[in-house]
């Protein structure tokens, strides 16, 4: 039996193919202008990878806030409840689920069944989501990409002390003036950005194993920081693109509906 | 005797002389990196205003983020209290003050003798301070000053559904983007604005008379649209440039410590 999940985000969209216990195909894209055609992009994409048309799939689940505009799913679950089974599914004793996409970031507490105990999230402050990342990447010229091993590069130790992005902004190009490493702000910033997250988590309590998700997982930096002010093991899911885990969890919906 | 006030904000510099409790030169400018730079300007410009020279002043208080950095006061004193009290001069009906500098709120109130007793600040979130209008006039291209008047003329002002500044700043992208007039933008933009404050004046429950200081107390559909919210009409002072409030403030602490320690000796 084939089935798919499909995760409309505010910056990208996720899709992702099973057949039975196996991810068989999965895509990542921009989003356009309407979720409805980020959604369509992403599952033709998906498809076309695995060899296989619209018609094959028995069953799809929509998440993300996009979820309501995408036709082709038969059922839409919350992002919180993908995310949950998603890394249920991948690692059984996940106990808490911190997962940063590009314009918010949630922490999700699972029971030993991997249900959902508590969760909280922020999406009303660009502070702590990747979209923090973002404008300091763009302030200071450096890719995205690259932060996570440009920060590690460090050598002294310095701190961000605003919050809010839009002063943070500020206080990195004064650091920059001031004839601070580029190396050093970017590794206060991930730090600054594990802070502010790890204070969210914490709200709820955070037990081990904890997992992180999101695209801004790829950053090495962040993760390694968020262990750190966690002062407990983080863990990456595995085997798969920390990306694609609530469309993962979409599927997985899509497979008991069946 | 003549005696000057100072104040060093993060966006801006101020510096007030007066005598008798009659402004004789004041001048505003664009803060530096160094504090005492920033002071040292402002300053000056009052000083050629007035015309007079520095050793004229009996007393000088400081105020403002950089208050601790200026060389040429005497005492430093809060911005709380120089803005409470400016704003009792600017308009001794006061009782609520709203001062939105560039980088933090406050709102005030006092008591009929000019002492503040009770006050909430925001300087953790650009939201509603005028961090916000600036990023916004930047996004639209146009003068900060010119986002007050746009309330007026807008015919349908769109709405900024989030409070966070980065979050708002791309839903004011997307209304561009999407044709909408720039009236209507900045229309939104300024009832984004004075929401935010209607929050904070909300929390310290503001009774009349309220006024506005600060810079963004130059912005009319601000005030405008804030009035409408909290049901109030809130009064913009015309004797001094609002702006002036901390400084004002600072130079009438600086004439009753003169006075103080006159009395003393």
């Amino acid at each position: 039996m084939i089935v798919a999940g499909c995760d409309v985000g505010s910056l990208t969209a996720k899709a992702v193919i099973m057949e039975e216990e196996n991810i068989i195909s999965q895509a990542v894209v921009l989003a356009k202008t309407r979720p409805s055609e980020s959604a369509g992009d992403v599952m033709e994409k998906a498809l076309k990878k695995a060899g296989l048309s619209r018609g094959d799939i028995r069953f799809a689940v929509g998440t993300g806030y996009g979820k309501d505009q995408v036709s082709f799913v038969q059922r839409v679950e919350s992002e919180i409840s993908c995310h949950a089974k998603g890394a249920w599914w991948n690692r059984p004793a996940v106990r808490t689920v911190i997962d940063i996409g590009g314009q918010d970031a949630k922490a999700i507490q699972l029971d030993d069944k991997g249900k959902v105990v508590r969760y909280i999230y922020n999406d009303k402050c660009a502070s702590g989501t990747g979209r923090f990342l973002e404008v300091m990447a763009e302030a200071m010229e450096v890719d995205l990409e690259k932060m996570g091993d440009i920060g590690k590069q460090a050598k002294e130790r310095i701190t961000i002390s605003n919050q809010c992005v839009i002063f943070a902004e500020t206080e990195v190009v004064s650091l920059i003036n001031e004839g601070k490493d580029v190396s050093a702000i970017i590794n206060a910033l991930h730090r600054a950005m594990a802070g502010r997250v790890v204070s969210l988590a914490r709200s709820i309590g955070v037990e081990t194993d904890v997992v992180m998700t999101g695209g801004v997982a790829k950053n090495s930096g962040v993760f390694d920081a968020l262990a750190d002010c966690l002062n407990l093991p983080v863990n990456h899911l595995d085997g798969i693109d920390p990306q694609i885990n609530g469309a993962v969890g979409a599927a997985l919906f899509a497979r008991e509906y069946a | 005797m003549i005696t000057a006030g100072c104040d060093v904000g993060s966006l801006t510099s101020k510096a007030v002389l007066m005598k008798n409790k009659r402004i004789i030169g004041s001048y505003i400018t664009k803060s530096r990196v160094k504090p005492e730079v920033s002071a040292r300007e402002a300053m000056q410009g009052a000083l050629q205003q007035a015309g007079i020279s520095e050793d004229q002043i009996t007393c000088c208080v400081g105020t403002g983020y950089g208050r601790e950095k200026i060389p040429f006061v005497n005492v430093a004193v809060s911005e709380i209290a120089c803005h409470g009290k400016g704003a009792k001069w600017l308009m001794p009906s006061v009782r609520t003050i709203i001062d939105i500098g560039g980088q933090d709120c406050k709102a005030m109130k006092i008591d009929a003798s000019g002492k503040v007793i009770k006050f909430i600040t925001n300087d953790k979130c650009a939201s509603g301070t005028g961090r916000f209008l600036e990023v916004m006039a930047r996004v639209l291209g146009i003068n900060i000053e010119d986002l007050g008047r746009m309330s007026r003329k807008a015919k349908t002002p769109v709405i900024l559904a989030s409070t966070c500044t980065v979050w708002a700043q791309a839903d004011v992208i997307k209304y561009l983007n999407s044709g909408y007039a720039l009236e209507d933008i900045g229309a939104g933009i300024n009832t984004a604005m004075a929401n935010r404050i209607a929050i904070l004046a909300n929390t310290i429950k503001a009774e009349k008379d309220i006024s506005m200081t600060g810079g963004v107390a130059k912005n009319e559909g601000v005030v405008t649209t804030l009035s409408k919210t909290l049901g109030q009409k809130i009064k913009v002072a015309r004797k001094a440039d609002p702006q002036l409030a901390g400084a004002i403030g600072a130079a009438l602490f600086a004439e009753e410590h003169k006075t103080e320690q006159g009395g003393k000796q």
